[in-house]
């Protein structure tokens, strides 16, 4: 195997991600999103992981994982405080920083 | 194309692995385009959990069979059981997202195409001669001792991270 | 505890040569002394309400038994090195050890840490005392007392780090220690403001400080130690490449100018009085500000190197420090509270030290670190003292005529300013001339030398020293002289207690006699074997982790010269507050603190004998502004007005011209530039943003987008750049 196909596959899937964090208005979706994106990252620490012959990089990738599920966490948390201060998750609805 | 001659040239060791590689990959390409583009909430979600298992047969094609349990516990387990909720909680329509302008739509695409246009030359040039040859999975022995000895401050970290995530996510969305 | 040589596996790196892992107990454990205060800190959040004293007893109790050890390190130190010569102990054990790299936490003791040892305790023993009257009634006062603590043994912790991992450690801890305590009464906004403003422009020098510690551990450590000595020792001996020290050295004094208040990035020190005093004259003498005076001397072979110190005659370090110091003195002239005065003060000492370092005097530096701390912490506990009695800082409103009501106050505060000011025997005369004459740049008569020629330097310097001494006489005038025009409504003001004027007597015993423990190389009166036993036994010269400095040569006619500057500078404003002022305050019957002519017309003060004045002092008025108008005079007084020319002209106008320019440079400077620097880029900004205003819209989304894009577009660069 290529260890090329992996990384391609990799960036593949994290333009898909930002696709969609940038294209989403659910807050849930964009999310998901960011998943998409964390797992693409996943693949590339795992891939050079065997490139290399060293267990770094399996480490990190469960170490990614394990910031993943804090990240989805903490989100969700953000996102149900928005839907309860403005009964919407429309992510384009909030432009509190607008200059 | 080179990468299909490359491809070809250990075709003999590794046909299996490449076929098993194509058809994973686009199961999972056409399931992440299906996350970011369905309308509904709820088979997004459903989606997602096609491109998670199908990273969790990427690592077991490269050998990391813990990183690939871990990552069907942990995603598949309970991070789309999260989501789930989450749409669940904030009563998001569960029928069809509200339209996207297309003029956003455009801009992320051309935003993503970019990226990846990018990254492809980036790696492309960079690794085109990169072979990975997996004759052994990982044992999951080498990891834990990598994480409890090499890793561990990293690991006693991310330990710490949790717990603040954890009380963060309390704090955040408790009802005061 | 194990005496472990920390990463001793380390090949690459040259073993020490003059660094020792046995010696005097006092030396081996000088690792109990930020213990000691650590511990109390934990026993006084923990235990500290329910102890009779409140908690006050265990803080005063650890850092007393500090200081006492720190005393018997600083003998040892004196034995072990007229044994031995300078052999640094160093004590270190594994912390952890992560990814391949072994991280250790250990004690590095010589001659420098030492010093700060004895300086950090000392002071901070006596603001523990002062502290229990000053902030005796106040509602947290237990807390305020566990974060005493804790900053004493940050501070110590710091001073003693091995490595630059710890210093990182101890630095930070300094930093949040400052955050708590200046905000100890964060219930009044300006109060929290202040400390969010020390803690938020430390946090910009910080920056600097983890970019220049990672470039060291790569440059200079191997990758695979971040230990002081072994980082120097590579350095002196010309192991690592310049470019590597260049950055190191530029980020490590981004924060340094952070955290030690330099010109630009001063500006949270002055805020930083919001603090209780006793806080404000630990974070000023001993502990938070010297902490980036401390790495500098502790890093040197880094700055000497990066900043090209030796031969040349001007560089970055010494340029900062010249500016801070005249910069600091002239805002310090238009400061109505009296804490700020000595804030501003603060500033234009520091500068001093930097630019001793920048112009590779380091035992003038060091010197001055340890001489200043004590006279500035008088001044500050001083001012407390004051303040305490009128409950008010703003000398113009609330004081005046305070040496009738506190004379033991008031004579300490004397001393202090004398000593700040510079002028013979006192501490700060010593070092300011050591600095002077460490520039180099005095080719008078002799003694000259030094690193390199920095005359640009030595002017500043001698500058800075008539302003020391015109706004501390400034500020004792309108403090302690005059008329008391505060509120007497609850009652005469009081001298305080003994808690507080004890450590007071102290700090102005200590600035009288520390600056004779570094006498000048050659000074006659005494035997050379007491001339510089400072530098003697703080000086790492000749070790194996200092760069080769050269020593100037002091000189009779430089120290005459600066005290006559120094004079000159006291004596034009003695003449315009003790004398002008102080007549015209006696022919009207108020006290005034300025002229009402001249500058202070937009004062509006003594409103009422302003006619009075005017009449009175109508051709002084006119000799001052216009000169045909002196021909209009009558005629009797003509030759008064001759005597005056003389006189008034020079000195009256010296004194003006200096408040003056202090003014324009608060004004136009400190409130105009950068105040205009930060409103200015926020003007930019909002009239980009009329244009891009359909970017900034505000939406999350619109801002990734562009992030993204710019980050493609940015890689696609270095990829043309460099790959294809």
């Amino acid at each position: 195997m290529l260890l090329n196909q992996f990384l391609l596959l990799s960036a593949m899937l994290f333009c898909i991600g930002v696709y969609g964090v940038l294209a989403r208005k659910n807050g849930v979706l964009v999310l998901m999103s960011i998943e998409l994106i964390l797992n693409a990252v996943n693949i590339n620490l795992v891939a050079f992981g065997a490139l290399t012959d060293d267990v770094g990089g399996e480490v990190f990738a469960l170490f990614t994982i394990a910031v993943a599920a804090a990240e989805v966490g903490i989100g969700l948390a953000i996102v149900l405080l928005i839907y309860r201060n403005r009964r919407s998750i429309d992510l384009s609805e909030i432009d509190l920083m607008k200059g | 194309m080179s990468l299909l001659a490359a491809l070809s040239a250990d075709a003999d060791l590794y046909v299996a692995q490449n076929v098993f590689f194509a058809v994973i990959a686009a199961a999972m390409i056409f399931s992440a385009v299906r996350v970011v583009t369905t309308g509904n909430v709820v088979h997004a979600a459903l989606w997602l959990v096609v491109v998670l298992a199908g990273v969790a047969a990427q690592f077991i094609l490269l050998g990391s069979e813990f990183v690939a349990v871990t990552q069907v516990l942990v995603y598949i387990g309970a991070v789309v059981v999260l989501f789930l909720f989450g749409v669940m909680l904030t009563r998001a329509s569960l029928g069809d997202d509200e339209s996207v302008g297309d003029e956003k739509r455009g801009m992320a695409a051309v935003v993503g195409v970019l990226l990846f246009a990018v990254m492809a030359i980036a790696l492309i040039d960079s690794f085109e001669d990169g072979r990975l040859v997996i004759e052994n999975p990982q044992s999951v022995n080498a990891v834990s001792d990598a994480i409890f000895s090499q890793y561990i401050v990293a690991f006693e970290a991310v330990s710490v991270l949790l717990l603040a995530a954890l009380i963060g996510a309390i704090v955040v969305a408790r009802k005061d | 505890m194990s005496v472990v040589l920390g990463l001793a596996a380390s090949g690459s790196v040259p073993t020490s040569s003059t660094v020792t892992h046995s010696a005097n107990w006092f030396l081996e454990y000088a690792w109990l002394v930020p213990l000691l205060p650590a511990l109390s800190f934990a026993g006084i959040l923990f235990f500290g309400k329910r102890m009779p004293y409140k908690g006050a007893e265990l803080g005063i109790a650890a850092v007393a038994l500090s200081f006492l050890l720190s005393a018997c390190a600083g003998i040892a130190w004196i034995q072990h090195h007229d044994d031995i010569g300078y052999h640094a102990v160093q004590n270190s054990t594994q912390w952890l050890q992560s990814g391949g790299v072994e991280f250790s936490a250990g004690v590095l003791v010589d001659g420098l840490s030492v010093m700060m040892l004895l300086v950090v305790t000392i002071v901070s023993l006596l603001v523990h005392v002062y502290s229990t009257d000053y902030v005796g009634d106040d509602k947290r006062y237990t807390h305020f007392f566990a974060f005493l603590s804790l900053f004493t043994a940050a501070m110590l912790f710091f001073v003693l780090s091995d490595n630059i991992l710890q210093m990182i450690v101890g630095w930070e801890l300094v930093g949040v220690c400052s955050f708590v305590l200046i905000g100890h009464w964060w219930e009044e906004k300006p109060n929290s403001d202040a400390a969010l403003k020390a803690f938020l422009t430390n946090r910009v020098g910080d920056v600097g400080l983890i970019i220049g510690t990672i470039t060291l551990f790569f440059a200079a450590g191997g990758g695979v130690t971040f230990d002081t000595v072994r980082i120097n020792e590579a350095i002196v001996q010309g192991e690592v490449g310049h470019t590597a020290l260049i950055v190191a050295s530029l980020c490590l004094m981004a924060a340094v100018m952070s955290k030690s208040g330099q010109f630009i990035l001063h500006t949270w020190l002055p805020d930083a009085m919001a603090g209780p005093t006793p806080v404000s004259a630990l974070i000023h003498a001993a502990t938070m500000v010297v902490a980036g005076v401390f790495m500098i001397a502790r890093l040197y072979p880094v700055f000497f190197e990066g900043m090209q110190i030796g031969g040349s005659s001007i560089n970055l370090m010494a340029t900062i420090g010249a500016i801070t110091l005249v910069f600091g003195g002239l805002l310090a002239f238009v400061q109505d509270d009296i804490k700020k005065v000595l804030a501003y003060s603060t500033v234009s000492q520091l500068g001093y030290m930097v630019m001793a370092l920048g112009v590779g005097a380091w035992t003038a530096a060091v010197f001055h670190l340890f001489t200043h701390a004590f006279f500035k912490a008088n001044l500050f506990l001083g001012s407390g003292s004051v303040a305490h009695a009128v409950h008010s800082f703003d000398m113009k409103k609330d004081m005046g005529g305070m040496r009738k009501f506190m004379p033991k106050t008031y004579v300490t505060f004397i001393i202090g300013s004398l000593a700040l000011a510079g002028l013979f025997p006192l501490a700060g005369f010593w070092s300011k001339d050591e600095i002077l004459v460490g520039t180099g740049g005095w080719g008078l008569l002799g003694g000259t030398g030094g690193n390199g020629a920095y005359t640009f330097h030595l002017l500043m310097g001698m500058f800075g020293a008539a302003l020391t001494a015109a706004y501390m006489t400034r500020c004792v005038y309108l403090t302690f002289h005059g008329e008391f025009r505060g509120d007497r409504s609850h009652g005469d003001p009081h001298e305080s207690g003994p808690r507080i004027l004890v450590p007071l007597y102290i700090m102005s015993g200590l600035a009288v006699v520390a600056g004779f423990v570094n006498l000048p190389a050659g000074f006659q009166l005494v035997g050379d074997s007491w001339t510089e036993r400072f530098g003697h036994y703080v000086e790492p010269y000749k070790s194996s982790y200092f760069p080769a400095i050269d020593h100037a040569t002091p000189s009779w006619s430089l120290a005459v010269a600066a005290s006559a500057v120094a004079l000159v500078g006291a004596g034009a404003a003695v003449y315009y507050y003790f004398v002008k002022v102080d007549r015209l305050a006696d022919e009207t019957q108020q006290s005034l603190t300025e002229l009402p002519d001249g500058l202070s017309k937009s004062n509006g003060l003594a409103a009422a004998g302003h006619k009075v004045l005017v009449n009175k002092y109508y051709l002084d008025h006119l000799y001052e502004g216009v000169i045909v108008a002196f021909t209009k005079g009558p005629l009797a007084r003509a030759a008064y007005w001759v005597n005056q020319k003389v006189i008034d002209r020079t000195v009256d106008k010296a004194g003006e011209t200096a408040v003056l320019v202090g003014r324009q440079v608060y004004d136009v400077v400190d409130q105009g530039v950068i105040d205009g620097f930060v409103d200015g880029s926020g003007r930019v900004s909002d009239a980009t943003g009329e244009e891009l205003r359909r970017i900034n819209s505000g939406k999350v989304q619109n801002y990734a987008a562009i992030l993204f894009a710019m980050a493609a577009v940015l890689a696609g660069a270095f990829l043309i750049i460099f790959a294809l």
